[in-house]
């Protein structure tokens, strides 16, 4: 199969322009800087509410929060990673020209835009887990503590840096790699903020409120993947926290992952149709 | 199949928006030829070889290479391309470039092995297998460009500017890709405004203008297209001069000397007589050689 070469070539391709190893280190540090601070935090904490009652239910609110916290950024890395790694790698290659003497190949079209989407989103969904898989790791060694449900909230994550994906990718087939970095970036903050538009419509009990974040939800389901991750990852006592990026109080839906995943193959097979007849 | 012609196209065209950039091309290119696409810049030469590679879908017309619709993915690893932005993915070392397009076109490892180092020497970068393409410099692209196009044995090969960036030496050697090219049989479709190139290396030639080709020659009997005469005669009268608007409309007149073109070589028999026959006196009439530059001038170069 050619479409193996071009994700190939476009594994290379991130190896070669560095931005494999910088992701990389930089996710090292980052794991080191959340293990150095929770465990400074911890001991702390450990120290000051020992003598208090309900001590041990403080002592899983904070990991929790802590946990949450370091995911939270996580899926902010995914969203990141996802728009700036794939913006250009349709568009680039057409205002370059480099996308020439691919597509003249014996190869068809669709093989060379799917062959990057997997290259792209199997760099990312390993860059996902690496760093949350160690984020739980680092929370269960200083502390023990270790969420009920950490597996369906990692995947929430991986899921949702695949649309963020799917939606640059599509962007790169008709648009300009600043235009669609600007598209990409404009729906993840208009699906972020129905997010938080739906949180406290929920709090407030506004159903108008919450249908506006369902609505947008669905016009990219990115915050609505990361709200189910973070209801899924938590315990009880802290579901119940007011507002908070990490609070739930409207809990997207099970139908709400399989829309995404729908949505994902929707959008991508748009874009290997867009680009199988446009011209190049 | 093997006797369809390598490129066939009919009343192809293509408008972006408003703009048509090919009116109305219809050629053929037989098996074998080196076929050079003339034209100036912006005549409509890249988009047609576009569409010729099913990069840019027709608006209209039809095109057949080597017995296929145009766009056909298999019959691709049949045709070789060099681009006219030969720019490729720079991150690449040579070797690994070439391996990269070898398996593109479907080549099998032992067939890479064979012909990577091979076309390396052909285009004189085996040095340079291990650098970078971003330490080339621009005729070692346009180079590298041309031994990737060569990857498949192709039975046709399209070279949209093949020696823009190249010095002397490398327009030489592309000159001498094109003999081998041609000697083994292979289809050489070669997009160009470098003239002296085309002159050196075609068989014959189209001019393309606004998206039409005007006019199609073949270079070994390029006099027997316009053909341009100096006239020299005795007097010249206003009476000799309309009778000779009749063999030609581009006349310059310079004392009793008179340059004209005529439609073709088998004409100045006839335009002797008439001249003789107006009894102005013929002192001579030689017919000028027509380089490819001034044929292209003639041709395409009108009102500009």
């Amino acid at each position: 199969m050619k479409l193996w070469v071009i994700t190939r070539l476009t594994v290379r391709e991130a190896q070669r322009r560095k931005l494999l190893w910088i992701a990389l280190a930089l996710g090292v540090v980052f794991v080191a800087l959340f293990a150095g601070g929770f465990h400074l935090i911890y001991r702390e904490f450990a120290t000051f509410s020992q003598s208090t009652v309900g001590g041990q239910v403080q002592y899983q609110v904070v990991t929790v929060f802590f946990l949450t916290a370091g995911l939270y950024v996580i899926n902010f890395l995914a969203v990141m990673m996802a728009v700036l790694t794939s913006v250009g790698t349709v568009s680039g290659e057409i205002s370059s020209h480099t996308i020439q003497s691919l597509a003249t190949k014996p190869l068809r079209r669709w093989e060379i835009l799917l062959g990057k989407w997997v290259a792209y989103s199997v760099m990312l969904g390993v860059y996902t887990s690496i760093l949350s898989l160690s984020l739980v790791l680092v929370v269960r060694l200083i502390s023990g503590y270790i969420p009920n449900n950490w597996l369906g909230p990692i995947g929430l994550l991986i899921l949702e840096g695949w649309v963020i994906l799917t939606v640059s990718i599509l962007g790169g087939t008709f648009l300009s790699t600043i235009a669609n970095g600007v598209l990409a970036f404009m729906l993840y903050g208009i699906a972020f903020i129905g997010g938080w538009v739906e949180q406290f419509g929920s709090l407030m009990a506004s159903d108008a409120a919450v249908n506006i974040g369902i609505l947008t939800s669905l016009v990219l389901p990115s915050e609505a993947l990361w709200r189910r991750a973070s209801y899924l990852m938590q315990p009880a006592i802290i579901r119940n926290l007011p507002a908070n990026p990490f609070s739930t109080a409207s809990v997207p839906s099970p139908a709400m992952v399989l829309y995404a995943a729908f949505y994902i193959v929707a959008l991508l097979g748009i874009a290997l149709w867009v680009f199988s007849q446009r011209d190049l | 199949m093997s006797d369809s012609p390598t490129i066939e196209t009919h009343r192809l065209r293509k408008e972006y928006g408003d703009k048509v950039a090919v009116a109305d091309l219809t050629l053929t290119v037989q098996r074998g030829e080196v076929f050079g696409f003339l034209g100036p810049n912006g005549a409509g030469k890249t988009t047609a070889v576009k569409m010729l590679l099913g990069l840019a879908v027709p608006t209209s017309g039809s095109a057949q290479i080597l017995g296929r619709p145009v766009g056909d993915t298999q019959t691709r690893s049949r045709i070789g391309f060099l681009p006219e932005h030969f720019r490729f993915h720079e991150w690449l070392q040579a070797a690994e470039f070439m391996d990269l397009h070898g398996q593109l076109f479907g080549l099998t490892l032992q067939q890479r092995r064979e012909r990577i180092p091979a076309l390396l020497e052909l285009v004189k970068l085996t040095e340079a297998a291990d650098r970078r393409l971003s330490a080339f410099s621009k005729g070692m692209l346009q180079r590298i460009g041309l031994a990737q196009a060569l990857l498949p044995e192709p039975e046709v090969v399209f070279l949209d500017e093949p020696t823009s960036g190249l010095d002397p030496l490398g327009r030489r050697l592309v000159r001498d890709v094109i003999r081998k090219l041609r000697s083994s049989g292979t289809t050489v479709f070669l997009n160009s405004h470098l003239l002296s190139e085309v002159e050196i290396t075609c068989d014959r030639v189209a001019f393309i203008k606004d998206g039409t080709i005007v006019r199609t020659a073949t270079l070994d009997r390029l006099v027997e297209g316009l053909t341009e005469v100096i006239l020299w005669v005795g007097q010249v009268t206003p009476e000799f001069l309309d009778g000779l608007r009749r063999w030609s409309n581009e006349l310059q007149v310079d004392g009793r000397r008179i340059t004209l073109t005529v439609q073709d070589e088998a004409s100045l028999p006839g335009l002797a007589q008439w001249v003789v026959e107006q009894g102005v006196g013929l002192y001579a009439l030689t017919p000028q050689q027509l380089s490819l530059e001034e044929l292209f001038v003639q041709v395409v170069g009108g009102e500009q």
